[in-house]
């Protein structure tokens, strides 16, 4: 093919040679990527596949709409809490249900520790890795690397025995042969610009973080009454609470335990602003030149809101992390969504795995279909087992394409930093320009694989600072007497319309996630999720739009053309997360079932 | 090991998918079965990932149901000990933040805290591909022979697993609604 020009403005051309990495790893479930290469190793071509199928609809049809987020909270190891959210936030709409203040409260509480925890993980466990070799860290000063993370924080575990130590600790394991979370790793290339020290450094931040994001997530067990699967409740939050109560398993969550979250919080702020932070500038002062990676970034962009202040206040004023969709870079252009109107949010799949009765046309998600159709096109290389290189012309991926007012959208922290800065709210606007001032870089050097990583940085903070407005706000009212969590008025199915539809939606860590429900005599008659890796990873729609990962992949050089270290640095820019995929698998390492075989 | 030992039995899996719910009916079926002394904390771990590391940290004896891949009949039990545990759970993948187990034990080897002692009960499976079912039949017969398996090998180590009685029910691991019974009635 010769080059062509996409509706969004990107130049693709697949005449060069063809590289396939399958599976992206460090992410949830199953993504894959081919792209092609031109002469000077760089991407003229990319395909983003998800290789899984997920139907969430089939597993809540017929069931009771106050048991979907349990069934929720098992689509995905990760985002486990934030479908839950979604879940609720879709039967309370459609029921009209409102919540207590104290359980919309503990709900921001709730999400924003989701923000911190989630972020700082894929920080440091799945994307760092990308940036830092750890193997070089093994040749660093000790001394140095004391004297470096001095002079850029606080942070007291400093000293050049404490990195000897951590040295020491790593060498071992490295030289125990089982480098684990280390192994394929693509140590040594060309493309990791760290000093030893600085990856030394980064190393042992990642094995602090490690240790802490243990502690954050003890808020979950405290609202939601335990882990790994919190409890939610339609029509507010299951936990009791009871000041002066005593301390016992299944007794109302009490003071000693309000006290405990308030700690973890002032140590999640502690750590995301002297750690994680710190550590994130260090490491774009070496890569603030490879500003490869935009694609939709800053063009077009979109976040649904979320925080509501007061409980059951959805409007723009109410809310902490803003609402509206940019299109074409219009910075100073904020437009309206209506996640109701059927001409707006529309998913398409020509190019995707399933089946419509018109595939020219795009079905919003309370009209949607989800019948795989599992078909490849008449370019595919290999078979439908074993797929040498997939046909873009053709159905390449179970993702669907989902399209606002047409055009392939991008979601997530930078997203919402953008529509943050482009209204001029100081608490978006005044980190972005003083970080892009600290490394002497302009505006456009948001808007990249590192603006990306940039930008959930800064939210890491911002949600840390957040979980304590909400905390101070929940003793604020509990204080004052109000301790209701539910609401229960309309728990029973007698009260309900007999039929009934509605919309949850929540920012969830890696962008816009929308739960469609529509409820018929008592049942889930229907149920669509729009996930966030959905809008990022969604593959050409037909007017051939290409979608937030193939564009941001477009156009950046390979430094050694057998290792796509920088494909996965720009596909985990997005923290990609795919939903479980079945993960059982033979003893030699090989895998058992590939989900993409129907 | 001393009397302030922690013992962990975790079940682990995807109950929407068939046979790979294995590992969460196993530890349910157990918990519903039997009641255990305090120092036993049975968990439903799911698929979660990086949420299962301190919980497997602070464990001195960790057992684990998962349905694993050994090449045998569909429903065939398989016991693995210590280092070969995650040898067996889970290999390649992709890494920490997903189902992976694996890369948890991984984890918990470098931060020094892995269990001294790890027991795998693994089932065989038939079919992980279906989505929205439940167990298959040769594995789902196999759920009372890993409990007593798993009650069995406790007894090794002196713990005692006390059956309950009918007007004593357990309170159930989970919400009612993803329990086996609740799942197959619309599944």
């Amino acid at each position: 093919m010769t080059t062509v020009t996409t509706p969004n403005g990107f130049s693709l051309n697949n005449s060069g040679r063809r590289m396939v990495v399958d599976p992206i790893t460090r992410i949830e479930g199953h993504l894959r990527c081919e792209v092609n290469l031109d002469q000077n190793n760089v991407i003229r071509n990319a395909v983003s596949s998800g290789t899984m199928w997920r139907g969430l609809e089939v597993i809540l049809k017929g069931r009771d709409p106050r048991d979907a987020w349990a069934f929720c909270e098992r689509i995905c190891g990760v985002c486990t809490g934030i479908h839950a959210l979604a879940s609720v936030r879709a039967v309370e709409d459609a029921l009209a249900i409102t919540i207590p203040e104290n359980a919309n409260t503990i709900r921001n509480i709730m999400l924003a520790t989701q923000w911190a925890q989630d972020h700082l993980v894929h920080f440091y466990h799945l994307h760092a890795l990308d940036w830092v070799d750890v193997i070089s860290a093994l040749k660093a000063d000790p001394k140095a690397t004391s004297t470096l993370a001095q002079s850029i924080s606080p942070w007291p575990n400093s000293s050049p025995g404490y990195f000897r130590d951590v040295q020491t600790r790593l060498k071992k394991f490295v030289d125990s042969g089982q480098l684990g979370p280390f192994m394929n790793g693509y140590w040594g290339n060309p493309a990791y610009l760290l000093p030893p020290e600085a990856n030394l450094m980064a190393v042992t931040h990642y094995l602090e973080a490690l240790d802490f994001q243990r502690e954050i997530v003890k808020i979950h067990t405290v609202f939601g009454g335990k882990n790994p699967h919190p409890n939610w409740l339609v029509g507010g939050m299951a936990c009791a609470i009871n000041l002066d109560g005593p301390l016992a398993a299944g007794a109302p969550v009490n003071m000693v335990q309000l006290n405990l979250v308030s700690s973890i919080i002032d140590r999640t702020i502690d750590f995301i602003d002297q750690v994680y932070v710190p550590d994130l500038i260090a490491i774009a002062t070496y890569y603030k030149h490879w500003d490869y990676g935009g694609g939709l970034a800053g063009r077009n962009l979109m976040s649904y809101g979320d925080y509501p202040v007061a409980a059951n206040n959805w409007s723009d004023a109410n809310l902490l992390i803003p609402r509206g969709a940019i299109i074409n870079g219009k910075l100073d252009e904020i437009m309206e969504i209506d996640l109701r109107d059927p001409s707006q949010v529309q998913e398409f799949v020509d190019h995707s795995w399933y089946r419509y009765p018109d595939e020219a046309i795009g079905l919003h998600p309370w009209a949607g279909i989800t019948d795989p159709n599992f078909e490849l096109g008449p370019h595919t290389v290999g078979t439908k087992t074993d797929i040498k290189q997939l046909d873009e012309g053709a159905k390449y991926s179970f993702i669907k394409a989902p399209r606002w007012r047409g055009h392939a959208m991008e979601v997530g922290p930078l997203s919402r930093f953008t529509l943050g800065y482009a209204k001029g709210i100081a608490e978006f606007k005044e980190p972005v320009d003083k970080v892009l001032t600290d490394l002497g870089l302009p505006l456009g050097a948001l808007f990249t694989t590192l603006g990306r990583t940039a930008a959930r940085g800064l939210e890491a903070s911002w949600a840390a600072h957040k979980m304590r407005f909400f905390h101070d706000r929940l003793m604020e009212n509990l204080r004052a007497g109000d301790l209701v969590t539910a609401n229960t008025e309309k728990w029973e199915p007698a009260t309900w319309p007999a039929e009934a539809r509605g919309i949850g939606h929540v920012e969830a860590p890696r962008g816009a996630l929308g739960h469609w429900v529509h409820i018929k005599d008592r049942k889930i008659e229907a149920y669509q999720a729009v996930v966030p890796t959905t809008w990022n990873g969604s593959p050409r729609d037909p007017a051939g739009n290409i979608g937030a990962f193939e564009a941001a992949l477009l156009n950046t050089p390979l430094a050694d053309s057998s290792q796509p270290l920088e494909i996965l640095r720009t596909l985990h820019s997005f923290d990609p997360c795919l939903a479980c995929a079945t993960h059982v698998i033979a003893p030699d390492g090989s895998e058992l079932v590939r989900a993409d075989v129907l | 090991m001393t009397s302030d030992r922690a013992i962990v039995v975790l079940g682990i899996g995807n109950i929407l998918w068939a046979d790979e719910g294995f590992g969460v009916r196993a530890v349910e079926a157990l918990h519903e079965a039997y009641a255990f002394p305090p120092e036993v904390t049975l968990i439903d771990g799911g698929t979660q990932g990086l949420a299962l590391l301190p919980l497997i940290e602070a464990a001195d004896l960790l057992v684990v149901f998962d349905a694993v891949d050994y090449g045998l009949e569909p429903g065939v039990l398989h016991l693995i000990d210590d280092d070969d545990v995650p040898r067996y759970l889970t290999a390649k993948k992709m890494s920490l933040h997903q189902t992976s187990f694996q890369d948890v034990l991984g984890l918990a080897t470098l931060s020094g805290r892995l269990p001294g002692r790890m027991h795998l009960i693994g089932v065989q499976p038939l079919d992980l591909d279906d989505y929205g079912a439940s167990l298959t039949a040769p594995v789902r017969a196999r759920l009372e022979a890993a409990v007593a398996h798993a009650v069995a090998f406790l007894a090794r180590f002196g713990i005692i697993a006390s059956p309950r009685v009918a007007d004593d029910p357990a309170e159930p691991l989970g919400p009612a609604s993803v329990g086996r019974e609740s799942y197959e009635a619309v599944a």
